[in-house]
Formats: C-alpha cells, sequence, structure tokens
C-alpha cells in the first residue's frame, strides 16, 4: 500500500489530550475525543448484501444513516466466542460523515500524557499497523490510538 | 457608519443580481434582433437595460462600467432611432461588451471593486463605431431602410457632418439625463412602494430552501412512522389526526417541491447566444429551435443538467451540423436547424438535443474505436449499430476529425453520460446518416423524494424506485414452475409472446433462498431499455421514500442507488435497477437486446402474422396486418372537421383525412344512433402522408398462423380465416384506400408514382396482402396468378418491377425469371422472389436463379423498401449484392 502520506500527515498530531477507550478483543483502543460523536447501545442494523464484510450494516441515527465497521473484521481478529449482537456503536466523526465502529466494550475518557508516547512498535500485524497512529505506555497496559479517517477507508490495509 | 455600509453593500448585491438578469435577457434580445433588425421594440428593451445598469453605475461609482455602457448606449441609441443599420459586427461588439460587463460585475462581486481592467480598447471600438456612424450614414442615404420619423430627423443633420453629430451627441446626453432622471424617480417610487412589491415576490437563498426540502424529508419520514404507529393502535383520534398530518406534509412537500422548480428555459436562455458564436467561429448557419422552455424540474437537476445540455449543443453545433456548403452539396437547406426539446413523461422529463446533420458514421466510429485501442476489428465486425453508437459514450473517444476549440478534446460524452447517470438519468442517441443525431436524456423530476415499491428478500426489505418499475407479475401456485422456463439453464419467462429474461434477488444478493414458495412474485423492470424480471420473496407495496446517500464504503457497490427510513425507523436499501441487472448478467455481455428481439419480430413474420382486428358496422371481427398500420388514435367528434368534401382532422400538424369503413363496406347501411365520441381511427402513413380509416372499435393484436382461408366475394373483404379460433375477414386495404384517392394520389411518391408493379402469387389472399402496402405507397398495381398471367400482363402493360411468389405455378419463380431473360425487351425488369421465411439456403437459390432480391413474403416494410430500390434501375446490381449480404446475414 501507498500510504506514508497520510501517515505522517495525522501521526505528527494529537500526540497528547482526552481519549476515548473501548476494547476490541484483548485491544485497548483509544480515539481522539474530538472525533467521537456519541457511543450507543446495539442498535437495529440492516445487513447489506455483497458488501465488503467489515461493514456489519446501516443504522438509522435520528434520520442520518451511518454505515457500522465490525472492529474485529476490520482488523482481521477472530469472531468473539459468545453472543456478537452487543456490539456496541463507537460513532466517529470523519471526513466523509459519521461511521459507527462496532467495538466490544466501551471503556474510559483518559486523560494522556506526550511522554508516554510513542510510535508503533514495527513488528505489529500489518492489519492492525496500519490503522494505529502510535501507542500510549499506561501503568498495566498499552492504549492503541486508532487512526480514524484510515479505519473507514477501507481501502487501507486490505491489500493483505 | 456600519449602517450606511451594509446598506451599501446590500444595494450593490442587489444591482449584482438585477443586472446578472438583465444581461442574460440581453444575449437573448441580441441574437434575436440579428434575425430582425428592424425591430424597434427590441432595439429599445436593449437599449433600456444597457442604460439602466449605466444609470445604476453611476449612482453607485462604478466609473469603468459606466464608461463601457455610456458608449454602447450612444451606439444603441443610433440603432434604436435608426440612424444606422444593424450589421454582424455591430452586434458582436455589443456582444462584446456585455462579455466586458459581465467581467467587471464578476470583479465587483468577487473584490468589490471594478478590477483593474479597464477595457479602454473596447470603449474605443464603441467610440469609432459610434462616430462611423454619420459618414457611412451619409453615403447610405440614398435607400436607407429606417422610419420616416428618423429620416427626417436624419435629413436635418445631412447637411454638415461633424455638426450634426455634435448636435445630435448633445440630443443623446440630453435624452440621456432625462432618462435618468426618469429612473431615478422611478426608484423613489421602488423605495416608497417597497411593501407593494414585496407581496408579489420577495427573493429567497437558494440555501434555505434546500433547508426547507431537507426538513420535509425528515417530516415524510416522521409521517410515515406515525401511519406505521397508527396502523397498530385503533385509536380514532389518533387515527383522524395523523391522516390530517398526512394530508399537510403531503400538501407541503409539494409545495416545496414547487419552490425549488425552474422552468429549463434558465439554462436554455444562454444557449442562443452560445450557438451564435460557434456558428459565427465555424462559418456555419445555424437555427435554434427550442420547445418546451417552460417544463420545470427540480434545481439540483437544473443544475446538474447544465454542463452537460451544454457540451451536448456545442456537440451538435460542432460535430453535426455541416458548414452551409456540405449541406447544399447534400441537398439540404444551407442553415442547419438545431432543436431542443423538453417534456414531462410518465414523472420524468425527456430532454431532446437534435440536429439536421451529418449523422454518425458508425463505421467511423468503430475504425476510431479500433484505433483507439477500444476494441478488436474482428469485434468491431459483429457490434450492431447500436452499439457502435454507444462507443461513443466511451471515455476518450471523439470522432472530429479535427480537435476545435469548441468540442473535440475526446473529455465529451463519457462525461456527459456520467453526469446524467449520476442524477439517475439516462442517456440514449440516435442517429441516421445524412440526416442527423439526436440525444435524448431522461430524468426524474427530483432527486430528493421518489415513490418506491417496498419488497422483501431473503428476510429484508428493499425499495425499488417506481420509475424503473413497469409490472408485478404473481404465478400462482402449481403453474408456478411451469411459467418458469429455462434456456440453457437460464430462466426465462413468456411475457405476452415474447421472452423476458429473469433473475432472483435472492441469488443477486447471495442471501438465503425462499424455500418452494408455493406462489412466485415477479416485478418486471426496465433499465436503460432492457428489461428483465426480478422474482423477489414479498411485494409489500408503494411509498414515498427520502432517498438518503450511502457511506463512501459502500460506494463502490452498484447494487444500490442509496438507502432510506422506513416507517418503523429501520433502514432499507434501494435497489440501483441496473446495476442488479449488470451484476446478475441478465443483460448479457455486449449484446443488443433490442435487435435480439427485433430478429425475432422478424421471424415471426415470417411463420406468423401479426394482425389488428377491428369491428365496423356489422362485420364483428375485421383483420388488417399490422405491419401496415402506423397509429391507433382516438379523436374527439368536435375534433373531426370538414374539408374537400370529406371528413379531416388536425393531426400532429397536419391535416389527417377520414375515411369511414362502414361507409367503403356497406354503403347505404343506415347510421346506427348517434356516432362513437371519441372515434376510433386506425392510422396508415405513407411517407409523408397519413390516410385515418374510422372503425367502431379496436378489438386486439393477433399473432398468429393463419389457418384457414377462403376467399370472399364481398367487396372491400379478401377473404376470411380463422383468427384466434373465431372467423374473421380480411379487410382489402386498396379498396379502403382507393376511397381516400385524392389524398392518396397527391401524397403518394415522386418516384413511386406512375411506376408499375407486378405482383404474381397464385393466392389471391397473398396478393391482396402484398399489393396493399405497394397501393398504399402510390404504385400501380397489376396481379397476376400464374406464368402465363405475368407474361401476358407483360406484354400488355409496362412493368417496372415484378414482385413475384417462389413457388409460382406451375414451374416456380425461377421458371419466370428463365422466361423473362429469355425475352430481349423484358430482360431488363428487375425480379423480387418472395419466400415464407428468409434463410440463406433459399436466399442462395433466390441468388443463383437470378432475382435481384429477396424478401419475406408477409414483411410489408422490407418488401416496399426492396420495391424501391428496384424501380430505379441503376441499383439493380447493387440490389443484388444486398442479396448477397442479406443471404450471409441472416443465420
Amino acid at each position: 500500500m501507498t500510504n506514508d502520506m497520510t501517515a505522517t500527515k495525522s501521526s505528527a498530531l494529537h500526540t497528547s489530550g482526552q481519549f476515548s477507550t473501548f476494547f476490541v478483543a484483548d485491544l485497548f483502543f483509544g480515539v481522539d475525543v474530538v472525533h467521537v460523536q456519541e457511543v450507543l447501545r446495539s442498535q437495529h442494523m440492516t445487513s447489506v448484501p455483497q458488501a465488503p464484510d467489515v461493514i456489519e450494516g446501516l443504522i438509522n441515527l435520528r434520520g442520518q444513516i451511518v454505515t457500522a465497521i465490525d472492529m474485529r473484521r476490520r482488523l482481521l481478529l477472530p469472531p468473539p466466542a459468545g453472543d456478537h449482537s452487543a456490539s456496541m456503536n463507537m460513532v466517529v466523526r470523519t471526513a466523509d460523515g459519521a461511521v459507527s465502529l462496532l467495538v466490544d466494550e466501551i471503556g474510559d475518557v483518559l486523560d494522556m500524557d506526550a511522554s508516554t508516547y510513542e510510535p508503533p512498535p514495527d513488528n505489529l500485524a500489518p492489519a492492525a499497523r496500519d490503522l494505529i497512529r502510535g501507542v500510549y505506555k499506561l501503568k498495566d497496559r498499552l492504549l492503541l490510538v486508532l487512526d480514524e479517517e484510515r479505519t473507514v477507508d477501507l481501502a487501507v490495509g486490505r491489500a493483505v | 457608519m456600519d449602517d450606511a455600509c451594509a446598506e451599501d453593500k446590500e444595494m450593490i448585491r442587489e444591482f449584482l443580481i438585477e443586472s446578472d438578469e438583465n444581461l442574460s435577457r440581453l444575449d437573448q434580445d441580441l441574437v434575436a434582433l440579428e434575425k430582425s433588425p428592424l425591430d424597434v421594440d427590441l432595439l429599445g428593451s436593449i437599449f433600456r437595460t444597457i442604460h439602466t445598469i449605466k444609470g445604476a453605475c453611476g449612482f453607485l461609482a462604478f466609473s469603468t462600467l459606466e464608461g463601457i455602457t455610456h458608449q454602447a448606449e450612444s451606439l444603441l441609441s443610433q440603432l434604436r432611432d435608426g440612424e444606422r443599420n444593424l450589421t454582424p459586427e455591430l452586434v458582436s461588439l455589443i456582444l462584446e461588451t456585455v462579455d466586458a460587463t459581465r467581467k467587471v460585475l464578476a470583479s465587483i462581486e468577487t473584490s468589490g471593486t471594478e478590477g483593474s481592467h479597464k477595457f479602454e480598447d473596447l470603449i474605443d471600438k464603441l467610440r469609432v463605431a459610434a462616430e462611423a456612424t454619420c459618414e457611412i450614414e451619409t453615403r447610405l442615404v440614398p435607400d436607407p431602410p429606417v422610419s420616416d420619423a428618423a429620416n427626417s430627423a436624419k435629413a436635418e443633420f445631412q447637411p454638415d457632418t461633424n455638426k450634426a453629430r455634435l448636435r445630435q451627441d448633445e440630443q443623446g446626453e440630453e435624452e440621456k439625463r432625462v432618462a435618468e432622471r426618469r429612473i431615478s424617480d422611478r426608484r423613489d417610487e421602488d423605495v416608497t412602494q417597497h411593501s407593494a412589491a414585496v407581496d408579489s415576490n420577495i427573493r429567497v437563498g437558494v440555501g434555505l430552501l434546500d433547508k426547507l426540502m431537507d426538513l420535509v424529508g425528515e417530516l415524510v419520514l416522521t409521517r410515515n412512522q406515525i401511519l406505521q404507529f397508527n396502523t397498530e393502535r385503533e385509536d380514532p383520534a389518533l387515527n383522524a389526526t395523523s391522516q390530517r398530518l398526512n394530508l399537510i406534509t403531503t400538501e407541503l412537500q409539494e409545495g416545496v417541491m414547487k419552490t425549488r422548480m425552474q422552468p429549463i428555459g434558465v439554462v436554455w436562455n444562454k444557449l442562443p447566444r452560445v450557438v451564435r458564436d460557434i456558428s459565427v467561429g465555424l462559418g456555419k448557419q445555424i437555427q435554434l429551435h427550442m420547445d418546451g422552455a417552460e417544463t420545470e424540474l427540480d434545481r439540483t437537476i437544473i443544475e446538474a443538467i447544465k454542463d452537460p445540455l451544454m457540451h451536448l449543443v456545442r456537440n451538435c453545433c460542432d460535430h453535426g451540423i455541416e458548414s452551409p456548403a456540405d449541406r447544399t452539396r447534400a441537398g439540404k437547406p444551407p442553415q442547419g436547424v438545431l432543436t431542443l426539446r423538453a417534456y414531462h413523461e410518465g414523472g420524468q422529463v425527456n430532454i431532446e438535443v437534435g440536429d439536421d446533420g451529418a449523422g454518425i458514421d458508425v463505421a467511423r466510429v468503430k475504425q476510431k474505436a479500433i484505433e483507439k485501442g477500444l476494441l478488436r476489428p474482428e469485434q468491431a465486425e459483429k457490434l450492431g449499430d447500436r452499439e457502435a453508437l454507444s462507443l461513443i459514450f466511451e471515455p476518450g473517444f471523439s470522432t472530429a476529425q479535427t480537435v476545435t476549440n469548441i468540442s473535440g478534446r475526446g473529455v465529451g460524452m463519457d462525461v456527459v453520460k456520467s453526469h446524467i447517470e449520476k442524477i439517475g438519468g439516462v442517456v440514449d442517441l440516435y442517429s441516421r446518416l445524412g440526416e442527423g443525431a439526436t440525444v435524448k436524456i431522461r430524468i426524474p423530476l427530483t432527486l430528493a423524494i421518489i415513490p418506491g415499491l417496498v419488497i422483501i428478500s431473503g428476510g429484508e426489505r428493499f425499495v425499488i424506485p417506481q420509475v424503473s418499475l413497469l409490472e408485478l407479475i404473481r404465478i400462482e401456485g402449481d403453474s408456478g414452475g411451469k411459467h418458469i422456463e429455462y434456456v440453457h439453464g437460464t430462466p426465462v419467462y413468456r411475457r405476452r409472446g415474447s421472452l423476458l429474461p429473469i433473475t432472483y434477488l435472492n441469488q443477486v444478493l447471495g442471501l438465503r433462498s425462499s424455500d418452494g414458495a408455493e406462489a412466485v412474485n415477479m416485478v418486471v423492470l426496465q433499465a436503460e431499455d432492457r428489461q428483465f424480471g426480478l422474482v423477489v420473496d414479498g411485494i409489500y407495496d408503494t411509498q414515498e421514500i427520502v432517498v438518503k446517500p450511502l457511506g463512501k464504503q459502500l460506494k463502490g457497490l452498484t447494487l444500490y442507488a442509496g438507502a432510506t427510513i422506513m416507517g418503523d425507523g429501520r433502514v432499507a436499501l434501494i435497489l440501483d435497477v441496473l446495476g442488479i441487472g449488470q451484476r446478475s448478467g441478465v443483460f448479457g455481455e455486449l449484446r443488443e437486446p433490442a435487435r435480439v428481439v427485433e430478429k425475432q419480430k422478424a421471424q415471426s413474420t415470417m411463420e406468423q402474422q401479426r394482425l389488428l382486428l377491428f369491428r365496423s358496422g356489422s362485420f364483428d371481427r375485421l383483420a388488417v396486418p399490422l405491419s401496415l398500420v402506423a397509429r391507433l388514435e382516438e379523436f374527439q367528434q368536435s375534433a373531426i372537421e370538414h374539408a374537400g368534401g370529406g371528413q379531416v382532422v388536425q393531426y400532429r400538424d397536419r391535416i389527417l383525412p377520414l375515411v369511414s369503413l362502414q361507409a367503403v363496406l356497406e354503403p347505404g347501411a343506415p347510421d346506427q344512433g348517434a356516432p362513437a365520441d371519441p372515434v376510433q381511427v386506425v392510422v396508415f402513413n405513407d411517407g409523408d402522408m397519413s390516410v385515418g380509416m374510422v372503425v367502431d372499435q379496436i378489438l386486439d393484436v393477433a399473432e398468429e398462423a393463419v389457418t384457414v382461408r377462403q376467399k370472399s366475394g364481398r367487396r372491400g373483404l379478401l377473404g376470411s380465416a380463422v383468427v384466434g379460433n373465431r372467423v374473421t375477414d380480411f379487410l382489402d386495404l386498396h379498396l379502403v384506400l382507393r376511397e381516400s384517392k385524392e389524398a392518396w394520389s397527391s401524397g403518394a411518391d415522386e418516384h413511386t408514382r406512375g411506376k408499375t408493379v407486378l405482383v404474381a402469387d397464385a393466392s389471391a389472399f397473398s396478393r391482396g396482402m402484398i399489393r396493399g402496402g405497394l397501393d398504399m405507397a402510390g404504385y400501380s398495381v397489376l396481379e397476376a396468378a400464374n406464368l402465363d398471367d405475368v407474361i401476358r400482363k407483360l406484354e400488355q402493360h409496362t412493368v417496372d418491377v415484378v414482385v413475384t411468389a417462389l413457388e409460382l405455378p406451375p414451374d416456380g419463380g425461377s421458371a419466370l425469371v428463365a422466361a423473362l431473360r429469355a425475352r430481349p425487351e423484358l430482360a431488363k425488369i428487375p425480379i423480387l422472389a418472395l419466400v415464407e421465411s428468409v434463410d440463406p439456403s433459399r436466399a442462395a437459390v433466390a441468388q443463383t436463379a437470378g432475382f435481384q432480391d429477396c424478401q419475406a413474403k408477409f414483411d410489408g416494410l422490407l418488401v416496399l423498401e426492396s420495391v424501391a430500390r428496384l424501380v430505379s434501375p441503376q441499383t439493380v446490381r447493387e440490389a443484388s449484392e444486398e442479396c448477397m449480404s442479406c443471404a450471409g446475414e441472416v443465420r
């Protein structure tokens, strides 16, 4: 993939601030709160036949039609063991309108300090590396900063 | 201070809007003026427009603009007063002024200043032109085509040119001052009477209207939800309220929709100027016809079609219409006609851009496509004309030999097509070589709210836009399996005699299939000009839906046109009918369904006949071959007029003579009470002449083999046959048409008049069928039943073409050829063989036997075409080559 341009553009910024956190499988993610529109419980989903498999379906967000992306499939993670329909919607604002990210669980909003920030490790799995801006080293775990623009651009990271 | 500034800004804004409107009108006025240079009213109007702008410029202190308009005004005042004649150079100069004015206005709009360009050269040119007047006029005095008043006025000035000019200028100035004063007076009035003007019209920002439309869309959705609740609960109060809500919402929706409607003329207004500039630039003469400028469209659509339309018009002017010299050579008037037509049809708007130019050379298109690598030579050979024409819409295609600055850079028709398709429209191209080309655009009235059919498939709801929907077919229970047949594994359905390809929505979308349902629900859809049946699990109802776009992640999916929110608040996808068709493969690949259908039709006319059945007087069931019928019409009694001793109606801007069939078949029969109103008329066509046959009732169109034939002794009838298990009389069209002989003989084609055709066939019935068409085309027709009969007739009459059945008794058609070729005086007569069906072996037989052409017996049109070719002796050889090619083509 030729994505160097976008990568440099977005990674320089947002090295500190508030992050909305969530879990996908055992990964702990954060999205800059500025880009989070709202968090919703499981919504009625209209599936889109023949759509790319990362698209779970469409939801009606107060009259606006929002595409929902399954984050597990987006990150090429295995499906959860139990009932999948309990996914939470993390609705993020992107340049192309609102998109819902289906995640396993919603965490707290955390304040991050730039001193704990590091670019993503080189040995990260390709599916994740393209979508992650960087890593905050917390005391007991790592917070992966999700690049929401690249996450909703399905052309990114799908060449594998 | 701030207030004053804001006021100024507001004033400038109004000035800009007003000037913009004025200038668009000016463009049109000037082009119109060029056609009628002496129209004083037009000149007055143009003068006033320029004058208004000039007045406002002075008021707002825009000196450059004032300078330009001032000079233009002087020139115009001379024109208006008839002191000089309008020349194309002057029109160009004034148009240049208009352009300059626009530029300055644009600069004012963006930067608030007039910009650095002072347009001194233009002002000079205008001044020179204005000053040149008097000298030219003095020379031209002997025969000035101007009004008397102007003449006498000019006479005063003649003695001393310079002085005259001076005085004239003074007078002009004075006049202007007076006019300005009048204008400023009017402005004062405007201020005082402002409230009165506001009552009738206000200016509203487009943004506000868009916002309103969005809100109405939301309201429609909410209404749908309320209606759904209402059906779930049985509360009379809620019921009444929701019904009311329903009504008001619908009305509001219509009202808001109307505010966004604009006549297409808004876009067309710019075209006369464009066409004029191009035609002057290319040295062509082009007349622009505009029809239906008042047709209204949603403004978003108007915006979207603006550029494509402009491009099409440029294309027509540039590529379509030939230079006057070429046109004259082709036997056309030197002035080309560019026609724009717009009209509503079935919830859609049709826009046609056509010219009477050279048309599109299919061979050249193919060649170009090969050169551009869009096509391989062997593919090109197989390509039908329509397919070849559609190549023009391929990216990077242009047939123009030379690239001009108007068009021909290869960014064209593909962009036009994609623009139109983006708004849910369809583009079609029709061309006839040497006669012109027409592009037809069909677009929806509005994009925001559309009626759609809700269907269910694989447990999900989907919406199909109503515009693509032709009909719903439900195949009940047991017969379900029978009606869907398989051709090499492909499902098809017999729909009124023709095969409809079928696809299953569940399969296209990869949804789980419904388990052996008893009944099959099928929606018949149309995309572009192709039709197919889509089998779905269930059909709900139609609904007004608000189209919402899909996110970027789904843009690549051609299966969906968007999504909407249903009454229960859930999302439903809107199917893209074209995408579904392409995805499922029902359209096949690079196949031309229209042609296939045509071929099938041709096939059926060989074996079977399509007959129009109708009733007249005491004849309950009469038939004529459908191939001879042009149209079926209904006319109100009040529309029928009397002319030349017969009945006529005005029909498509022509006079259509009417023949009462009852009067022909049963002369003197008593009238059966009051005549029907409206009357049913069968129209027969011949080139540009038509005749209407009045019948009592049109019954049906039957398509079947005629089984039993019995000759009839009755006047006006050829015989009887069993059609649809009932005895049916075949009408002798020849006789009916003779009844309106005056009309027909005058309408007969130049080249057919005086030409004689001999029809040789053992069956009187067949002869009657064949001669019907020939009679109508204006030929004199002789009939012969066998070889001896033919020879006898040929000895007695001069015959131009012999049309014979291949099985002519006693020894077949080839014996006839041999007999004729043996006699030098008859050897040159071309012979057309008629066969039951054209197949290669028969065609080859016909060819070797020495026939000039062969055609299917009951294909009236082809027979006529063939005869027309054969009557001109020099075409005999070509025709026989044609026969070869026809033999090769039919496989």
